[in-house]
This record gives structure tokens, sequence and C-alpha cells, in this order.
């Protein structure tokens, strides 16, 4: 970000507080960008002349004769086919040791669509986790976080997802990632050879945490551009949406708001609503569809944002571990995705629906009969073979390691029926087991 | 109306997000609308606070780029709609704008539409007669409006009596043409056009009086018909954590209503949802006319991505279009998903305005803006005698599925029924999950609505819902003993009275939304399978063990919800009938 001639340039700084600067200046602009002493900030306040400006950065060592400059524009990014395969920062800036990016530039942040202008989603996005394309199949235009607690392993998922997904472009926000997590990320990316269509801003723990507020807008006006210009599939990858309101928090806090519940400011839902709402399915055929991670205190789900988070997104998955085959599995039933029904069976197989069901009325039946083994009660043979099947439904189904095409699912789990069931104790309609069900036994 | 000449204009002195504070020239009034002049566009805005000349308005749009000395236009009036023929069907931003009428994919900042069609030519029926004596809110005429009798009436906002000095003839005019002239007490005439414009956030009182509601509205869902039926003219509201499925139940409210109107308010919710009525109401059928439901349909959607200052608005204008139809006679149904979010927007804006807080950082005076809100439904006798009804129902997203939380409760003081949604039923998936047991309808106890029920539906009924209240909760207390006790360590009588509440969940409060017949059940439907159960309830059965008590049950309900499935009264429901009362023969005694 060079200047430019005529850029309003000030050097009188009248006050200055922990994220936030004030001085007189004329002819601003809301919402303007500015450097102040070379850090980039925002104008956020504006009161006669009083110009009050929040310096992403924070401002350590800002002294009161800094230089600031006025940009006379709103924060924006360069877009365009050069962005694929690179990692920028909070501010599109490379952070690969890549050159800069030409390309059209677009302010982040950018207007909303129109309600009617929007598509009803109906495309399938295939992950190869069963856990989800089974259970909770993921549609074009969908936004859908994991609840996660910190110590499950949601960033390998999201890496997963990211690598898998039949996407034309994969965009990852990293917000507050550890340094550790964005270079297993980098590797991840470079070993697979899939950098190409991954793009990536990070804003790790090393940078100040106000500049991850930047990161979804970046990611979803690159995504707008791929979405619209190009009428691409575009996949956004958003973690960790918690660390993101934290940041909300300490703005709002520094600018005196009163909070709400949870020490989050009032505005939280709107805030995290522009984000998520940023999902559509465009008439010409782009799309953004939004996988976030919300790390959850406690498995906490009352908490502020993941209670706002599922009031906004279309579904939440949930991770968890499977202590009988020590694997990480998505947990069939807290987990939903509230669009799966607009292309499970329609634009899956035709068995989808029932299977699914059927599948995780049997792990239900499995988890009644632990409850039994565990409350010392005897069990029947249905349910020692409905204990049997659901260590083989998480092993081969739900892990997360598990990858393969939705057809290769469906005929896994009626494998499973097959090994562990009669007919009638799945309950699917008859002309489905007719077809579907393996030749071997009945 | 006067002030054309001079308009107050101003200059902006500060912005803070989108309060934008204001240096007027001129009066301004207070909730008066006014417009920042941009380049190319104009941000509608609405005052909400008068400091001597300093003027705060929150922008009902994006302030981004706003500047210190910007022009602002002061409007002369509160944030008002049009009213008149082509509101129905329509698809509306919380301002009133025709969402299909913008440009382009993306909603332009500033960008307006008309609320109505100034080309188009209704077939206009004269009512009213050169001499008549009348006043705000009377039927000069008529157009047809899809289907729907359009009145066309004296503007709200007339004070006092008119004459009437001409109404036009049979024939074709558009809005803006003249349909009628009027003169006041002083002689002076009025012409008329079919359309008048109404500020959405004053009450429409055009009416003789407001009665109690005497009546049921009938919206095919039995957990709320049978169990707690909402007054014609009611107001409810339907608090539930996310994922209980409050859109699922206020779509099927929607379809399912027999209402002449419906009117949607998608405030603050999901795009994808609102995306969904889109799609399907041109498409899906009105079960009681055969009309596609979009034809009575008119959706004013302002989702959580749109400007939220114009959040606040959208219940407002939805309100007052119920309003204007009410007074044509109609029997308007009001949906607002969700009433939360509404009242976060005040949130954020008295935050700004640095108000001191109340509970949770919402405005102190929360309940009585919530409750002032509610009161604006009712059923109306109009001063001709007809009469007309708005029936409210809200959902609220209490956060945390917290029903202690601000917004619940000032909700619950307004709202006269309380469908409460429990995370337990949906996780069960037992839809709708209205919680038979802390749910009520305070129409239940007006004597005048009871007289109703027992002449329009059965002399029994009352009694009957009474008794089926009592058993669900001497179900849940069974079915507590039971888990308490074990199942071997309760008497198998426990077993019965646990199913026979079951039933009662299975067979009536279990409805499936998206099958095509169980979705919508006739009141002489819900008659009919509740005097069925009710029969059952009555007789008795003798089991040896708990475990034919479980069995033989779930073939009670399977084969009662076979005939929730079926068709009414076709060979089919009959055959599933015959069916049950071979299952109730063999254990009867």
């Amino acid at each position: 970000m060079e200047t430019q001639a005529f850029q309003k340039i000030y050097t009188k700084i009248d006050q200055i507080t922990k994220a936030t600067i004030t001085l007189h200046a004329t002819g601003v602009g809301n919402e303007e960008i500015a450097l102040v002493n070379d850090r980039l900030a925002q104008v956020v306040k504006i009161i006669g002349d009083e110009v009050t400006l929040q310096v992403f950065a924070g401002t350590e060592g800002i002294p009161t004769n800094s230089e600031v400059i006025f940009f006379g524009r709103s924060a924006n990014l360069k877009v365009g086919e050069e962005l694929s395969g690179r990692f920028f920062n909070a501010y599109g800036e490379p952070i690969d040791g890549g050159p800069e990016v030409e390309g059209e530039e677009v302010e982040i942040g950018g207007p909303t669509v129109n309600p009617v202008r929007r598509l009803q989603p109906s495309e399938f996005i295939p992950t190869g986790i069963a856990g989800i394309d089974l259970n909770n199949a993921l549609v074009t235009g969908q936004k859908i976080p994991f609840f996660a607690d910190p110590d499950q392993p949601y960033n390998q998922v999201m890496s997963m997802v990211a690598l898998r997904a039949k996407a034309d472009k994969i965009i990852l926000g990293g917000m507050g990632l550890t340094n550790d997590d964005y270079l297993y990320y980098k590797n991840v990316f470079d070993n697979a050879g899939a950098l190409d269509r991954i793009i990536s801003f990070v804003n790790t723990t090393e940078d100040p945490s106000v500049e991850r507020l930047l990161v979804p807008d970046m990611c979803l006006s690159a995504a707008e551009h791929f979405a619209v210009d190009k009428n691409q599939k575009v996949l956004v990858l958003l973690t960790d949406m918690t660390l993101y309101a934290d940041a909300l928090s300490i703005v709002s806090n520094r600018m005196d708001q009163i909070p709400s519940k949870d020490s989050m400011p009032g505005s939280l839902y709107s805030d995290l609503a522009k984000i998520y709402e940023k999902a559509v399915q465009f008439p010409e055929g782009g799309s953004i569809t939004i996988v976030a991670v919300t790390t959850l205190s406690g498995g906490d789900i009352t908490h502020a944002i993941p209670d706002n988070t599922g009031y906004i997104t279309e579904g939440q998955l949930f991770l968890r571990n499977d202590t009988d085959v020590s694997k990480v599995i998505v947990d069939p039933f807290r987990s939903l995705s509230r669009l799966k029904q607009l292309v499970i069976g329609k634009k899956t197989r035709e068995d989808h629906p029932q299977v699914m069901n059927a599948a995780i009325r049997l792990f239900a039946d499995a988890s009644n009969a632990k409850t039994k083994l565990e409350n010392g009660f005897d069990l029947t043979d249905y349910d020692e073979r409905a204990l049997e099947f659901a260590k083989d439904y998480s092993k081969k189904l739900l892990a997360i390691d598990v990858n393969i095409e939705v057809d290769e699912m469906l005929d896994t789990a009626w494998g499973l029926f097959d090994k562990h069931f009669k007919r009638s104790e799945v309950s699917v309609k008859k002309e489905l087991v007719d077809k579907y069900w393996p030749n071997s036994s009945e | 109306m006067s002030k054309k000449d001079n308009i107050t204009k101003g200059k902006i002195t500060g912005i803070i997000a989108n309060l934008v504070i204001v240096e007027a020239d001129g009066p301004v009034q207070q909730n008066e609308i006014c417009y920042i002049v941009q380049q190319d566009s104009k941000l509608m805005s609405e005052v909400i606070k008068v400091l001597g000349t300093t003027a705060y308005i929150q922008a009902f749009e994006s302030t981004r780029g706003l500047k210190v000395g910007d022009q602002v236009e002061f409007a002369g009036h509160m944030l008002e709609v049009n009213l008149g023929p082509g509101i129905l069907s329509r698809n509306y931003d919380g301002l009133q704008n025709d969402l299909d009428r913008m440009e382009g994919i993306f909603l332009k900042r500033g960008a307006q539409t008309d609320a109505l069609d100034h080309e188009k030519k209704w077939t206009f029926k004269p009512l009213a007669q050169q001499g008549d004596k009348v006043i705000g809110g009377d039927w000069l005429g008529e157009v047809t409006e899809n289907w729907l009798p359009h009145k066309i009436m004296v503007p709200f906002k007339f004070k006092g009596k008119y004459t009437v000095k001409s109404v036009a003839g049979e024939g074709d005019y558009t809005i803006d043409d003249t349909i009628a002239v009027v003169t006041d007490e002083d002689g002076r005439e009025i012409e008329l056009t079919m359309v008048q414009q109404w500020p959405v956030k004053v009450p429409i009182k055009n009416y003789q009086e407001k009665p109690r509601p005497f009546k049921m509205l009938e919206t095919g869902i039995r957990t709320i018909d049978t169990l707690n039926p909402i007054g014609e003219g009611g107001t409810g509201f339907i608090p539930g954590p996310f994922g209980s499925g409050k859109t699922v139940l206020q779509h099927a409210l929607s379809k399912q209503a027999e209402a002449d109107m419906i009117i949607m308010a998608a405030c603050g919710e999901r795009a994808n949802e609102v995306v969904e009525i889109f799609t399907e109401f041109p498409e899906l059928e009105d079960p009681r006319t055969g009309r596609k439901l979009m034809e009575r349909t008119t959706i004013i959607a302002n989702t959580s991505n749109m400007p939220v200052a114009a959040r606040e608005a959208s219940v407002y204008t939805a309100m007052t279009i119920a309003e204007y139809y009410r007074a044509m006679g109609l029997k308007i149904l009001l949906l607002a998903d969700s009433t939360s979010r509404w009242a976060q927007a005040l949130r954020e804006m008295s935050n700004r305005m640095e108000e001191l807080p109340g509970p949770d950082a919402y405005p102190m005076d929360l309940t009585a803006i919530i409750s002032n809100f509610y009161s604006r439904a009712g059923y109306v006798y109009l001063n001709n005698g007809k009469s007309g009804s708005i029936t409210f129902i809200g959902t609220v997203s209490p956060a945390g599925g917290n029903l202690k939380e601000p917004v619940t409760e000032a909700t619950k003081k307004a709202a006269r029924c309380f469908y409460a949604l429990s995370q337990d039923r949906a996780d069960s998936k037992r839809y709708p999950a209205v919680d038979p047991i802390d749910s009520y309808s305070k129409y239940l106890e007006y004597p005048e609505l009871e007289k109703y029920l027992k002449e329009n539906i059965d002399e029994n009924w009352p009694a009957h819902v009474q008794l089926m209240k009592d058993a669900l909760l001497r179900g849940r207390e069974a079915s507590e003993q039971i888990n308490i006790l074990g199942d071997d360590g309760v008497p198998v009588d426990y077993h019965i009275t646990f199913w026979k509440s079951e039933i009662i969940d299975f067979v009536i409060l279990q409805q499936d939304a998206f099958d095509a017949i169980d979705a919508q059940s006739s009141l002489e439907r819900q008659k009919y399978m509740l005097e069925k159960v009710i029969e059952i309830y009555h007789t008795g059965f003798s089991f040896e063990h708990f475990e034919e008590v479980n069995e033989f049950f779930k073939r009670l309900i399977d084969t009662l919800r076979q005939m929730n499935y079926s068709e009414f009264k076709s060979d089919q429901f009959h055959q599933y009938e015959k069916e049950l009362e071979q299952i109730i023969e063999e254990r009867k005694g």
C-alpha cells in the first residue's frame, strides 16, 4: 500500500487508546481506511472534525506525531485468477514470499444478494467423508459450522474437506490459527498438489487479534469474484469463528459499548449473519458454500457464539471420539444438515434417505443397548448384534478418515445391514431391499 | 403534506456505524424520514432523537463513505407505506421496495422501487354513491386483486365527515386515476385515487369496535386447533431453540391456515428460508381454494444480512399492510419470523444512542414496544358493520433456548397463545415439537370461544380437549414412575396409562408437515380422530405383562397413523379403521 498523490496526510493525533486513535481531520468518509504510522486503520466514528480510527494491529508504540494517511476509500482486495495457490494475511498481502497479486480491485464487505435473485440450493457437494456425505450431505449455497471442542481435530477435518470437496475453488480463512496449524495447512496443501484451486487468508496467533476481523470479508470478496464473475462453485472454510467473535468483543469493549450475553456485543447476531449469509446459490450456476468451525468451551452450545451461530447456519456438525473403535467420528445424532433433503435421493442414489435413516436408527438401538449394558441388564441377541453393527458402522462409515464415494458408502451400509441383521429388522422399503440387499444371505 | 415548499434540510456532523448526527436548518419531527444525499443515490433514514437543532437519525442502509458535511433532506412525514391494489403476491423488503423490480443480483445501496404498479389497469366497480356521507376507511369502490375483492377506501388519514361528490363509473383505471371526488365539511373538493399512504408505526383505527376474539382460526395443525386453538384476531407466539422447527411450523401455518390473506414478515432470518417460499408458494396449492398459495400471500423479506434498521421497520410495514386489508373486511394471518431479531435491532440502536440498558442490554421499553405491536392485531367490526381480523403469530428465538430471557418474557405478557417448542421433542423427532403441557391458549378460558367451539364443532368438544390434556399429564407422570422404578417395578396399569397418552401424542399431536395428506387436517377430521382416540382412552384393556402392552399399543398407533396418512373417509381410511377395531377387540375387557 503505497502513498499516492493528493492523499490527505495528518501528523497530530489527539487521543490514543489501546485500539483506537482520534485526530482532527476533514473530508473523511465513514469506514475509510488509512495508514497510521504504517499500520492499517479504519474510520469507525466521526463527530464533527474528530475522526476515530481503529488500528488493526493495535496502538502500541504509536506516537502522537505519527503520520496518518487517508486513502479515500474503504478496504479492498485485488482479485483474479492469480490468487489461486497463494497465502495472504488479513490485509490480502502475500505471506508466501510470492509477488503481489495484480487484478481488479473490489471493496470488501460489499452489498447483499437480493433474496429474490437467489436460487434454492440444489447441488450436492461430496466431501468423501461418509459422516458428512451420507448423514449430513452438504449442498451448494449452504452454510454450516463444526461445533468442536478445542481438543478435537477440526483443522485436520477442514483440510480434508478442502482437499476432497468437489468444488472449483476452495478459500480458507484462518483466524487465530496457531503457527503450527498454519504450517500444517500449508504442508497438507503443498503435498497434495491441490494448490492451484486453494486460496488462503491467514491470521495467526502471532498477528494482532483485531486484524482477523478482516479475514472473512477478504475470503468472501474473493469468493464472490469467482462465483459471480466466473460462475464457479466456491467452498469457503472459516476457522475459527469463535476467535473471530472474540475479536469483535474486544473492539466493542474498547469502543465502550454495552455488552450483552456472555460479554459479546449486542450486534453479534447481525455481525455473524453478515458473513454466513454470503453463502448463496447464484442463478448463473456459481455458488458460495461456507463450512466453518466454532469452538465450544466445555461443549456448551448455549454460549452466545454457538447459540447465535446455530440460529444463522443451516445445521451443524459435531465431532466425537468413539472410544469403542478409537476413532473420531461425525456424531450422527447431534449433527444436522438442514438442506440435505434437497439433494439426497435426488442428486444421489434413490436409496440414500432410507439407508441413512435405517443406519442411524440401528446405531441408536446400539446406544440404548450400551446403556442397558452399563446399567447391568441382560442383553438380547438383537442388542448384541446392534452393538457389533455400531462398531462396524463407526469404523467403516462414520470415522473421519474414511474417504469413499457416496455409492460406495451406501453399498457399505447395505453390507453392514446384511452382516448383522435380518431384512425385516432394518425396516427399509421393500422395493429398495429387493434391489440393493446383497445376495449373500436369506 | 403542505410542507413541500419549505423542506427542512441538514448537514451531517457525525457518523457512528448506522447512527448519523445531523444539524438541521428547520423543524424536524420525531420518526421523520430523511434522505442522505449521495452522488448517485439517496439513503433513506429515520429520525430517532432530536436535541435542539441536532437530529439523530438511523440510516436504513450502510453508511460506508458518508462524510461530515453531506446534505440531508427531510421528507416531512414518518415512514409510510403505499396502500392500494397490487400488494398481494408481492415480495417486498422491510421498507416496501418491490424486490423483484430491483436491478442486478446484489441490492444496490439507495435503490428504491415502487411498491405498486402504476401502469396496470384495474376494473373498478363503484360501491358508494353521489351524496353519501363518508369517513376515513369507508368503501368507495372495489377492484378484483387476483381473486380478492379489494376495496378502495376513503384514506384513513381523513378526519371528520366527507360527502361523495362523484364516483367513477365501472371501468378500467390505473391506481393514479381519480376514482372519486369528495368534499369536506368546508366544501373543499378532494380528488381520490386508489392509493393512499399511512405511517407504519401508527395503528390504523378506522373501525367501530374490537371485541374479544370469539371464533377460532382454523390452522389445520392439530396440536394448535385441537389442543390450544388460537382465536380469529388473536395473538400467539412460538419460542424455541434453534433446530426445534420454528420455521417449519410457521411455513405449515402459512400453507394450511384458513385465511383470506397471509402476510409473512421474514425478519432477520435465513435468506434460503425465504427462497424456499419464493420457490414453493407459486407451485403449491391452497388446500381450501385450489389456487396457488402465492396468490394469497405477501412476503416482507428482510433477511439477517439486510440492514438492521430496516429490520425493525419490516414488522411494522407488514402489520400496516395487514391493517389495510383488514379494513376491507378480510381475514388476515400475519406471521413474523422472528421477533427476537427485531428486538435485537432495537438493542443495537439503543446501544449506539448510549441509552441506559435494561436486562441483557435490551432497551428499557422493550416490553411496552412488544405489547404495543401485538395489540395491533384483533378482530374488528368496521364502520359498515362488516368484520375483519388480523391474527398474529410471531416466533421468538430465545438466546441459549432459555425462556427466561427478556424477549420471551416480554412477549409472554403480550401474546395470548404460547406454543413452546421443546428441544426434547425435537430431538426425538416428535414434530411439531410443541410441548403439550407447557403450551397454552388463553382463549380456551373465554366463554365466548367455548360457546363457539360447542356450536361449531361439538357440544362435548371442550370437555374432550380437557380430558385429553389430563391424559397427557397423567401419561407423563406414569412415564416418570416407569423410568424411576423400572418396567417391572410398576403395575401394568401404569404402562397402559402411559401408552394411552402416547396414542394422543402420536396420533393427535404429531403431524407430518411434509406429507401431502397429513399436513392438513380439517376440523371435521380432527373431531373424528379425537373421538376415535377418546374411545380408545375409555376402553378397558387387560394384559398379563408390560411387554404385551408395548406391542399392542404400537400396533394401535401404527394403524391410527396410517389413517392419518390416508385420504379422509376414503376406502383405505375405513380399511385401517376396521383393522383398528379388530386390534382393539383382541384385548378388550
